[in-house]
């Protein structure tokens, strides 16, 4: 897998057929039910529907945080789902930022040191002070989680994953537990990180609203993809309806 | 510092009073191995260092009278190194405002040089000159326990003769770290003493001019001792040779040996108990610490870090706090051990001290504390790496109903909400129940284990001078006497009752089994002073067998009906062959019993006595006093309750004083159990909690919810826990029993109530603590909280 190539005809993601089941007998549950989609990249993705439609499995799976239980996940040409725990580890650790609802900070860390503990591994990260300033929290490094809002931690959150300067960036519900305002603050960040940074961003969400600053928007419902739409007027977060 | 080991400080610094509490229970497991391997190796070592250094014989020959030319002959014997000949006697002393007179061992002095074996430690003073007869050294803890010093004279008898003697110094020696008068059991310093006297004034004393009564030798290393006595004895056998035996059989030298392999028992024994309990412990809270982190370890595994750099973050939060434990324990096992030694020093007499630690001790704490708290963490993150980092991030999903039975159905319909909440934890998730009620019920059958401990003690006690020894004072005669002399005690008056005795020293085999010891001659009908079985009944005496004590039938390995031989020390000194006719039960010493009249038939000294038992009129009691010290046939007189008293002073400052402190360290090692339980159990609810109260119960209720869990799981462990500690104690017990004393296993039911008590005080004690944190809870952080 090669770090550099951002070529944008590529796709950053296939996917074939891909089935996650959970349980098994009566109390089996398909969260994907044949899932194919090619995610160019370069583009920011908004991958839409309501709860349980299996959008957040897809995007773990795409993450390399879980496993699909059959068909095929091509990261640059590369099958996700044959790889070792150790080979995914990898791809977690070198091509890959998260975002999380509730942003997942380490509490007995700072700001700066949350962004760290990533660097700190990455094989080609910025400085953790220029990823803060990326996020507009040049001047918050030394803050406790605790000490920071909600806004401003999903800000760090973004830092920390944008600092290794990841191929994709994965979002999952990321102003899930945000006010408008504040969750229009981070869609700017993450809109910025897209276009300056060149990566591939997927925003997982079920506030419609947001499919307004997508490249392309992927509908979910009961574990398939409903519905592709590709959108030519991209809106600027600010100009969102919430 | 990388941001992962900084995270590591935070966290070690937020679950501060957590980790403490985990580190002092495996730091006091680790602190009583330290403190008795280094207390065992010091004592040890120091009395070997001394031994040496005071040059104590590798070979002790009594003998009646021998010309000092045979000392040339005894050094010219094979592999002896160096050879003193001494005069040694008896004495009595006479104390004024005492009504019985003190026996004391005087030991003679070479006159014109320091002995060359068995020298002495002068404490205070000088030592005699070689010219001044009348100058004495008087044994250090003697001088003491009377507030004698150099200066001070002395009213003594030797053979019969009065003499007014000079205190010049006070002495110490290895051969008399441990002193006996002949007959007793027990050392006490202020009725046995010691004097070192000039050689011409014992030689007149004991007409033994130009001769000596004891023959001290060493030998060269590895030669075979065996072989020296043997040659001993043929060369002193024409002038009364009494029979050599090498230092493992002198009194004092068994004395401590066996002394310090008690401690050594003891210290093998019981520590690892607790060790093992503090292990038990440290498993299954790092178990449940690393699981509570299952969320943070997935976040690591999302950003990339491999299996093996996670492990490796939590493992240096386990070894920080089972390293921190053990080595607190190691520090305060060498302070405990070295303020210890100290008491020790007092106790066995050593006039300095060489303190040493045991290397092993240090290594197996460690590698205990590690092990265990290692598996503890090996368990749960191998649990949690077999998640995908997805699901290891979730929060663990709710544990499955399942469908109740009939009893348990209609068991809930009577419950309230919150008790339901309660009863449903316990049977949703067994095994972690199981474990914190494991934990409990070990802590309690420590402190199960430790009373029963203490009980025994006190039983040994109480056996030994309450249903054997019924009587109030025992009378030695100078030699054995024909039974007219116990007509004369019966007819002083204030003495109620009298029992005549004889103990004869003797050697004791069976196979290859050897015991040096005494057999003591009671009538048939005795009542003040005899054997008794398990069920505290007299075991009768047969004329033709001997009664062994059970800890003497251990040593020998023999039972009722084997044949035994006796060979005895005194008198014809005959060699008999004898069947064991019953066991008697003791608790003190290994004493053999025959039939009076028998006993004195094999000897061939019809109707002799060496000495009584005497039950007194209280009210006449210093009269006897009096009487018996004015008797001259009379050498000892001694009162049980200076007996008892110092057999208790023993128990309290020897081996057995080890009993306090592990009784200490096993009620901290049961608390911090307890209290480990409902920390972890609180940290495990709090946000369940937080979510009681914010959908409208009160305080009392959220608690209930918390602390009828622990409530539960203590009152399973009670159960488990005295069981546990019946068993444990028959492995404390026998690790604290020496062959001087046995402690019974002995638990009362009142010890298995006050271990229950300990324990439910701990229970409310520690639910206090957890429920004054959960009364302060902010409810908004504790339900954000989703670490």
């Amino acid at each position: 897998m090669d770090k550099q190539s951002g070529n944008p005809s590529r796709n950053a993601f296939t996917t074939r057929d891909v089935w996650k089941v959970y349980g098994e007998g009566a109390t089996e549950v398909q969260a994907l039910r044949g899932v194919d989609i090619d995610i160019p990249a370069g583009e920011l993705v908004v991958l839409l529907g309501p709860s349980g439609s299996g959008k957040s499995t897809l995007l773990n799976i795409l993450g390399g945080l879980d496993r699909a239980s059959r068909g095929d996940v091509l990261f640059q040409g590369q099958n996700l789902a044959a790889m070792t725990d150790a080979q995914l580890t990898r791809y977690r650790r070198d091509h890959v930022g998260f975002v999380f609802q509730f942003y997942n900070l380490m509490p007995g860390l700072t700001a700066q040191e949350n962004i760290e503990l990533v660097t700190e591994i990455a094989s080609d990260p910025m400085p953790p002070a220029h990823a803060l300033d990326l996020v507009g929290l040049g001047d918050r490094g030394d803050s406790f989680p605790s000490q920071l809002s909600g806004g401003e931690q999903q800000r760090v959150a973004i830092a920390r994953a944008v600092a290794k300067q990841p191929n994709v960036l994965f979002c999952d519900e990321p102003t899930g537990a945000l006010d408008s305002n504040t969750g229009r603050a981070v869609l700017r960040v993450l809109k910025e990180v897209n276009e300056q940074l060149g990566a591939t961003v997927l925003i997982v969400t079920h506030a419609a609203a947001t499919a307004d600053m997508a490249d392309r928007v992927i509908h979910f419902a009961d574990g398939r993809i409903r519905d592709i739409q590709r959108n030519p007027d991209k809106r600027d977060p600010s100009e969102i309806e919430w | 510092m990388t941001p992962l080991d900084r995270k590591l400080v935070r966290d070690l610094w937020r679950i501060k009073g957590q980790a403490a509490a985990i580190g002092a229970v495996i730091a006091v497991g680790v602190l009583l191995l330290v403190m008795m391997s280094g207390l065992v190796t010091s004592l040890d070592e120091t009395r070997r260092a001394y031994y040496e250094r005071y040059r104590l014989a590798d070979v002790f020959a009594p003998v009646k009278r021998a010309p000092r030319h045979l000392l040339a002959e005894l050094s010219a014997l094979p592999s002896v190194a160096a050879v003193e000949g001494r005069i040694t006697g008896h004495a009595l002393i006479d104390l004024p405002g005492l009504d019985i007179p003190l026996r004391a061992r005087v030991v003679s002095l070479p006159e014109f040089h320091t002995p060359r074996l068995n020298g002495f430690y002068l404490s205070a003073g000088r030592a005699p000159q070689s010219d001044r007869h009348d100058e004495i050294l008087l044994l250090k803890g003697f001088a003491e326990a009377h507030s004698l010093r150099p200066g001070d004279t002395l009213d003594i008898t030797l053979n019969g003769a009065r003499h007014t003697l000079r205190i010049v110094g006070l002495a110490q020696a290895p051969e008399f770290l441990y002193t006996t008068a002949p007959g007793e059991l027990m050392s006490d310093d202020a009725r046995y003493g010691v004097m070192w006297i000039s050689m011409q004034t014992l030689a007149a004393a004991y007409d033994l001019e130009g001769a000596f009564n004891e023959a001290l030798l060493s030998i060269g290393r590895g030669a075979e001792p065996s072989a020296v006595i043997h040659a001993v004895d043929r060369l002193l056998e024409p002038y009364g040779g009494f029979g050599a035996y090498t230092v493992a059989d002198h009194g004092s030298n068994r004395f401590i040996s066996e002394e310090i392999a008690s401690l050594r028992a003891t210290a093998a024994a019981v520590p690892p108990i607790f060790l093992a309990v503090a292990a038990f412990l440290l498993y299954i809270v790092i178990f449940r610490m690393v699981e509570a982190e299952r969320g943070q370890i997935g976040l690591l595994k999302a950003f990339g870090y491999s299996n093996l750099e996670t492990a490796g973050h939590y493992f240096k939060l386990i070894l920080a706090i089972a390293a921190g434990g053990a080595t607190v324990g190691c520090v305060l096992g060498i302070l405990a051990g070295r303020a210890l030694i100290d008491l020790y020093l007092l106790y066995f007499k050593f006039p300095f001290l060489i303190f040493q630690l045991d290397p092993v001790s240090f290594i197996a704490a460690f590698s205990v504390s590690i092990g265990a708290a290692s598996a503890g963490g090996v368990t749960v993150l191998r649990r949690v790496f077999r998640l995908t980092p997805a699901a290891a991030m979730q929060p663990p999903a709710p544990p499955r109903y399942r469908p109740l039975g009939d009893l348990a159905r209609s068991l809930q319909s009577v419950l309230d909400q919150p008790s339901r909440m309660v009863v449903r934890r316990l049977t949703r998730q067994p095994g972690r129940m199981a474990g914190a009620a494991g934990g409990i019920a070990a802590g309690m059958a420590l402190s199960v284990a430790m009373i029963g401990i203490m009980n025994g003690f006190n039983q040994a006690i109480d056996l030994t001078f309450n249903v054997i020894d019924q009587s109030d004072v025992s009378v030695t005669f100078n030699e054995p006497l024909s039974d007219t002399a116990l007509d004369n005690l019966r007819r002083m008056p204030g003495v109620l009752d009298a029992q005549p005795a004889r103990h004869v020293s003797a050697v004791l085999r069976h196979g290859v089994q050897r015991h040096l010891g005494v057999v003591s001659g009671l009538t048939t009908d005795a009542r003040l002073y005899r054997a008794v079985d398990s069920g505290m009944a007299a075991v009768p005496l047969q004329a033709g067998g001997i009664v062994l004590a059970e800890a003497l039938a251990d040593i020998l390995q023999v039972r009722v009906g084997d044949l035994l031989t006796l060979e005895v020390r005194e008198g014809r000194r005959p060699t008999l062959r004898i069947p064991v006719t019953g066991i008697a039960q003791t608790l003190l010493g290994s004493p053999a019993y025959m039939e009076l009249s028998a006993l004195n038939r094999a000897l061939g000294e019809p109707n002799r006595v060496s000495g009584a038992y005497l039950r007194l009129d209280s009210t006449h009691q210093n009269a006897v006093y009096r009487g018996l010290k004015d008797m001259p046939a009379v050498a000892s007189v001694s009162l049980k309750q200076d007996a008892r008293n110092a057999l208790q002073t023993q128990m309290d400052s020897g081996a057995g004083a080890m009993r306090y402190i592990m009784m200490a360290v096993a009620g901290i090692i049961t608390f911090g159990i307890i209290y480990n339980a409902a920390r972890i159990a609180y940290a495990e609810r709090a946000r369940d909690l937080a979510s009681l109260r914010v959908i409208g119960f009160s305080h009392r209720e959220a608690a209930f919810v918390l602390l009828g869990e622990l409530a539960l799981v203590t009152l399973a462990a009670l159960p488990l826990g005295a069981v546990l500690g019946y068993y444990l104690s028959f492995a404390v017990a026998a690790g604290f029993s020496t062959d001087l004393y046995q402690i019974p296993a002995t638990v009362q039911p009142a010890g298995y109530g006050a271990a229950a008590l300990a324990v439910i005080a701990a229970a409310t004690l520690s639910g206090w603590l957890v429920k004054r944190d959960l009364d302060r809870t902010d409810l908004v952080s504790a339900l954000k909280a989703r670490e």
